[in-house]
């Protein structure tokens, strides 16, 4: 095949490798950190901005402990860099409760007993959120279906899986 | 993770001209890519952030065609309407590609190019073969995962349960770059990998997938794709098989059967297909297509329950069409 695009001086600016400043949107406030480019979200959630609700499990995508909101869309803060995140509102566990009122997920999880050493917690939550904020009446398959890229290892998923149930009844009514 | 520099690409023509520097990789959803920066399996100077290209992120009718920009992730192409009525076995291979999570972040370029999960490979310590290195490890190593055809020195399998739902569907593959440049037959996008050319796309150091385009050439919900896996989510393929028919009354006018999860590239039987043409099915005729599809695999130490897994779900996906048009 033909060449043919053209090759041109880019003009975007490079950044790093060094410190340099990022500015993320966390739970709807702006922040801006100090840090090179390879430091990942979740790093950058937990040891720069002290988010450590976030948690850290396998940091390669396969346990879900890290799982935040991506403008409002729930992905693993561990295979996202800190930099690519500008202009984009990230929500983590901590962005749920009002106050000292906590949220009616985070309700239904303690009612149901959604836990037992509470790591993937957070993670449950947010998934939950996701589906709950784009779909008000999941089945208890859509539920299955939204916790699938959470693990839990205490086996609480059928707990987790009423609670999120719950949750979707008291937040219509 | 080696520290790097890093850049926001506003266009295409500044990716390709970004990426000529030596040392420089491009990055869309980083799902692949930070697993293996992590583990310092690559190690680029520089990251070219492709997600700031705006024009390279839509999903479109156009004319005969739906057009799918690089940087649509799978979420969106698996909620999109279109691909929900006209192409089910897109939706099909998506659902089931990795978790929600990932399917959120990643995109369809990225899948397409994303690199094998060969465990030697994936290994830090271990240089093999198609890392530059002398030997392929698993040849002689645990290779109860990889491949059951083609005859690359790499036996790794393709990962990609995208792959061959397109290629089922006869999407054709768009690319802007210094070395590689226009359309082609998705099929013909990837490679085994070779002596001189240890990767399995036709990629270049500077060549970015734009586009893929599925022509409207099949009539709805004659596709599907099933996938034999570990568990339920969160795996790789075992053996998976992409097949899509197009009936003309009781009888099928064209086939087509691609097979994941047996060889460096999405693996098109066509031997099978055309037993097919013309034909009604039934249950003895979808066996000996299984069959067909699998005639000239080749097992390795580890890796035999892969001939009958990929047979049976041939069979299985034949008769699931069958199923579904009556
Ligand atoms: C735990 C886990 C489970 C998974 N399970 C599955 C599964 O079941 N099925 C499956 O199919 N996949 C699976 N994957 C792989 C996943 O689908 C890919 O990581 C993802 O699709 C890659 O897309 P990305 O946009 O994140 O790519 P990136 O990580 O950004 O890039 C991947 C590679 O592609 C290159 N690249 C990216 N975009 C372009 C472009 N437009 N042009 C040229 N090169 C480009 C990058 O340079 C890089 O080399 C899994 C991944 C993980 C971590
Ligand atoms: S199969 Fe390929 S990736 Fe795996 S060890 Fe052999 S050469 Fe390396």
């Amino acid at each position: 095949m033909a060449k043919a695009v053209k090759l041109r001086k880019p003009q975007a600016q490079k950044r790093g490798p060094g410190k340099t400043p990022v500015s993320l949107k966390v739970n709807h406030g702006l922040h801006t950190i100090f840090v090179e480019p390879r430091r990942t979200l979740l790093d950058a959630l937990r040891k720069d901005l002290g988010l450590i609700g976030t948690k850290k499990g396998c940091d390669e995508g396969t346990c879900g402990s890290c799982t935040v909101l991506f403008d409002g869309k729930p992905v693993y803060a561990c295979l996202m860099l800190a930099i690519e995140c500008e202009g984009h509102e990230i929500e983590t566990i901590e962005g749920l409760s009002q106050g000292d009122q906590i949220h009616p997920i985070q309700q239904a999880f303690i009612e149901h007993d959604a836990f037992q050493c509470g790591f993937c917690t957070p993670g449950q939550i947010l998934s939950v959120k996701a589906l709950l904020d784009a779909n008000p009446s999941p089945s208890a398959d859509d539920v299955k279906r939204a916790v699938s890229g959470n693990l839990c290892r205490c086996g609480a998923y059928p707990k987790i899986v009423q609670a999120a149930l719950k949750a979707a009844e008291r937040l219509k009514s | 993770m080696k520290n790097f520099q890093y850049v926001n690409a506003p266009d295409v023509e500044d990716a390709v001209s970004l990426l000529q520097e030596p040392g420089t990789k491009a990055v869309a959803g980083g799902t692949d890519l930070l697993t293996e920066l992590k583990e310092r399996i690559k190690m680029p100077e520089i990251l070219v952030n492709l997600k700031t290209i705006s024009d390279m992120k839509y999903i479109r009718e156009e004319k005969d065609d739906l057009r799918i920009g690089a940087l649509a992730t799978l979420s969106e192409i698996e909620l999109h309407r279109m691909v929900r009525e006209r192409f089910p076995i897109l939706k099909e291979a998506i659902s089931v590609t990795a978790t929600p999570q990932l399917r959120n972040a990643a995109t369809l370029g990225g899948n397409l190019c994303q690199s094998v999960r060969c465990w030697y490979y994936r290994h830090p310590d271990v240089k093999c073969w198609l890392k530059d290195g002398d030997m392929c490890y698993a040849e002689d190593g645990v290779n109860s995962r990889h491949a059951i055809f083609g005859n690359s020195t790499c036996i790794a399998v393709h990962p990609s349960d995208l792959a061959p739902a397109l290629i089922a569907l006869d999407a054709r593959i768009r690319i802007a770059g210094s070395e590689v440049e226009g359309e082609l037959l998705l099929e013909e996008f990837f490679t085994l990998p070779t002596e001189t050319h240890r990767q399995s796309t036709l990629l270049g150091a500077a060549d970015l997938v734009t586009e893929v385009i599925i022509p409207h050439r099949f009539g709805p919900s004659n596709g599907v794709y099933l996938k034999a896996m570990e568990r339920a989510t969160w795996s790789f393929m075992l053996v998976s098989a992409a097949v899509q028919l197009e009936w003309k009354g009781d009888r099928v006018r064209e086939a087509r059967i691609v097979l994941g999860g047996v060889a460096g590239k999405p693996w098109r039987v066509r031997e099978a297909e055309a037993m097919l043409q013309g034909q009604t099915l039934s249950e003895g005729l979808a066996q000996s297509v299984g069959e067909a599809a699998v005639a000239n695999a080749k097992a390795l130490k580890h890796n035999a329950y892969k001939i009958p897994l990929a047979r049976n779900l041939v069979k299985r996906g034949l008769l699931e069409l069958t199923r579904r048009k009556a």
